[in-house]
């Protein structure tokens, strides 16, 4: 492999128009300083290369993973809804439909320190301290039953640890045993004796997006009857396209929020309706918006706490509920800015929205959503 | 001018759907009308409004969309697929385009962590590990690189993933639809390794993003200095937000969940990373429930985007266009062959325009239809020799729990009225 990497290196340098022909380069860009390497390079590799200092054991991987991981893949890393399976699903791999889980098919511990440590929770990335992903990756061991409820990981046993599917993968061999096979000279002519016979039809699982008449999504519209449409749709300026921007919609809800958030401020919806990306993985707003995760939240604002149906809320906020508590300013403040300690129990993963300003500006977007 | 031979002509010229619209009575919604070539066609005998009046002014839009007729031609996802849009993708509308180019505009979108905004003066893209200088480059200073221009497809490893355990998704689009083409100008991965200097242990190189997902993968060196490039412009202008902005890793060939976008590392090291999306997604389980890894190369596939089902036939019987696309991870596309009679004989289609080595092709294939049903299908040959299989020829090897890399044949069936289903033939 160096050989041709000189090789290919040599090639690189020798630029067809330069004038003089940098062994070192061009000269562009500035080295990296050290703090800045360890600021992007959190990579681990499988050997456990990379790995900070740190630890944690599964009753605190037990406790983060409820707080900041729990809302999507469930309590034991069962996985809520369609958010992935973390725990179990051991034997399933040849199964018609293989659970495919860190216990029974990831390779690499590495991988899930790596992963959760730089790219989770959805949503709020890079968010997990060293210690908690130590302690994070430790209770996903336990869910697996691949180490007792005493187990603390650690930098120094990280590499002593196997995960059950290490040799459960192999290199692309389709080179080996599929290009043969199909590389003959194809059939031209007589290559069926019998006529076709229809064994599938897409139409009987009725899955696709369709259009208002029923075909599927996207289906070209026929040139005669789109004539037609035309014809009879009035040649008035409201045919022209309606490019509606963000900040129109947000206006829009607001005129039609209830009057004491009509004239709130639009820039400050349209703030808060960036700031609700940070919910959105797990709340559903606008027309035709379900609970998911969370519970729906249009006309949340002025709404009984813990009163969505369909929703098994904590007892906390079913109580609060109950002895009449509304989602008013003050408590939606209290409950955004630090929702454990608002609401103890609450099913929330959620940090909570330290800035002030971001409350703020949520709970306007959240006002200007109005019922429904 | 009686009605009968109007009548006829009608109903032989537009089939019975077309029809069943009716007589119009006005003479500027005579337009509706399949124009009867006895009546003189008012939308030539009458002035028409766009004849004598003014269109747009130039600056009426600055930067150009489509026309609103073509409102439908969008990107679509499909909602049950994903928990989260953040998360998810969605499809090109290849049963709408012709030619090969994919504009950005409706060019399929997978994001890991939704698609973020980066500027330019924000950009950075840093090269550690194993090399000898560690460098982090402005936008600016990728600029002065050499550049280079490639055209390319991309297509997400799991296209056509719906379909392993049989016909499930109606129309190209979503079927085969995970997939662009586009015309790119950047500087060559191996230039920047080369400023860089790669020590003589470094043997992989893994790429990662500025998004939160980061989306990080690993290749082996070969590849990063064969034909890999960081590119900033997409069919001759920036890319767009949802494709990398400011710079995004074109790899030709391979699987794109390797093109990471709005790229900020590239770190080389003496193995693979094995991250998330090379271990746990992105792998291929077998029937012996071992899984390949390392399957980045998408292989040989074709797919006839006209007629679908998205784009049923609707003018009758006569002389009928037939088109699609295809492609190779592996080079260029040789040949590729047309079956109207469900894979009993084949005939050789045009590839129209020039055939770019891992880049989409376009074939057309023109026929005279009867007006009865086919099943039609596409077999895309490479310049390897690879022949497009049939999805129970990768069914037999691979079972059906593999989800990606699915470049079997697509059948349609053409019913008499025109319209088409994705089905599966024996």
């Amino acid at each position: 492999m160096s050989k041709s990497r000189n090789l290919a290196l040599v090639s690189a340098l020798v630029l067809p128009f330069a004038g003089p022909v940098l062994a070192d380069g061009l000269g562009l860009g500035r080295p990296a300083l050290p703090e800045e390497i360890a600021a992007w390079d959190v990579t681990v590799l499988p050997d456990g290369t990379g790995l900070p200092e740190g630890s944690g054991d599964v009753t605190m991987g037990d406790e983060v993973f409820a707080e900041k991981c729990a809302a999507c893949h469930g309590e034991f890393a069962e996985g809520l809804d369609s958010w992935p399976v973390l725990a179990g699903g051991e034997g399933t791999l040849t199964d018609r439909r293989p659970v495919k889980t860190i216990g029974s098919y990831w390779p690499y511990l590495s991988t899930v320190f790596d992963y959760v440590h730089r790219s989770m929770p959805f949503g709020q990335a890079q968010t997990v301290t060293n210690d908690e992903a130590y302690a994070i990756a430790a209770f996903l061991l336990y869910s697996n039953g691949l180490v007792e409820d005493d187990f603390v990981l650690s930098k120094a046993n990280f590499a002593e640890i196997t995960l059950p599917n290490v040799d459960g993968f192999y290199p692309d061999d389709r080179a080996e045993t599929e290009y043969p096979l199909f590389s003959a000279a194809p059939c031209m002519a007589d290559c069926r004796s019998e006529a076709p016979q229809v064994t599938k039809r897409a139409v009987e699982l009725n899955v696709t997006p369709t259009d208002a008449d029923g075909k599927p999504a996207g289906t070209l519209p026929a040139i005669l009857a789109e004539a037609q449409a035309e014809t009879e749709a009035p040649a008035e300026p409201a045919a022209e396209p309606v490019v509606v921007t963000a900040e129109e919609i947000v206006a829009e809800a607001a005129a039609e929020a209830p009057a004491e958030t009509a004239a709130a401020d639009p820039a400050l919806i349209a703030a808060g309706e960036k700031v609700f990306k940070k919910c959105a993985a797990c709340h559903k707003v606008g027309e035709g918006a379900k609970t998911a995760v969370g519970p729906v939240l249009n006309g949340a604002v002025g709404r009984a706490i813990g009163t969505v149906e369909g929703f098994k809320y904590s007892k906390t906020l079913a109580a609060m509920g109950a002895e009449g508590g509304i989602w008013d300013d003050a408590a939606l403040h209290a409950f955004l800015q630090d929702p454990k300690a608002f609401a103890k129990g609450t099913k929330m993963a959620f940090a909570g929205l330290k800035a002030p300003e971001d409350r703020d500006a949520v709970i306007a977007y959240l006002a200007s959503l109005g019922g429904g | 001018m009686t009605d009968e031979p109007e009548t006829s002509r009608r109903a032989f010229l537009v089939g019975t759907a077309a029809a069943g619209a009716g007589l119009v009575a006005s003479a500027t919604a005579a337009r509706a009308e399949t124009p009867d070539p006895l009546i003189p066609d008012p939308l030539i005998t009458e002035v028409q409004a766009w004849a004598t009046e003014f269109g747009d002014a130039v600056d009426a839009t600055p930067y150009g969309l489509p026309i609103r007729f073509e409102s439908h031609v969008v990107r679509r996802n499909v909602e049950w697929l994903t928990e989260s849009t953040a998360s998810s993708i969605n499809f090109t509308p290849i049963h709408a385009l012709e030619g090969t180019i994919t504009p950005q505009g409706c060019a399929f979108e997978r994001h890991h962590s939704g698609a973020i905004e980066l500027s330019k003066p924000d950009y950075r893209l840093m090269i550690n590990g194993l090399v000898e200088r560690p460098l982090v480059f402005t936008y600016e200073d990728l600029q002065r690189f050499p550049r280079h221009v490639m055209t390319a497809f991309c297509e997400c490893a799991a296209n056509g993933g719906m379909e392993w355990g049989g016909a499930q998704l109606e129309g190209c689009q979503f079927t085969q639809g995970m997939i662009h083409n586009m015309e790119y100008t950047g500087v060559m991965l191996r230039d920047l390794l080369a400023e860089a200097g790669v020590k003589p242990e470094g043997k992989w190189v893994y790429v990662e993003g500025a998004d939160a997902s980061s989306n990080g993968r690993s290749m082996p060196l070969e590849k990063a200095l064969d034909d890999v490039m960081v590119a900033f412009y997409a069919n001759g202008e920036a890319l767009r937000k949802e494709h990398g902005y400011p710079a995004r890793l074109v790899v030709p060939g391979f699987e794109g969940n390797m093109w990471v976008k709005w790229i900020r590392r590239i770190a080389v090291y003496d193995q693979a990373v094995e991250s998330r999306e090379e271990t746990s997604k992105y792998t291929d389980l077998m029937p012996d429930g071992r899984a390949r890894k390392w399957t980045w190369v998408m292989d040989a596939k074709s797919v006839i985007t006209s007629p679908s089902p998205q784009a049923p036939i609707r003018h009758g019987a006569g002389p009928l266009v037939l088109t699609g696309l295809a492609w190779s991870g592996h080079g260029k596309i040789a040949r590729v062959d047309v079956s109207v009679d469900g894979g009993k004989t084949w005939a050789e289609a045009r590839l129209s325009g020039d055939v770019k080595s891992k880049a989409l092709t376009r074939f057309h294939y023109d026929m005279q239809w009867d007006g009865q049903e086919m099943f039609i299908m596409s077999r895309a040959v490479d310049e390897t020799g690879y022949v497009q299989p049939t999805k129970d020829a990768l069914r037999e090897i691979r079972g059906l729990n593999n989800v990606y890399h699915n470049n079997g044949i697509q059948v349609w069936w053409v019913r008499a009225d025109g319209e088409v289903e994705n089905v599966e033939i024996a």
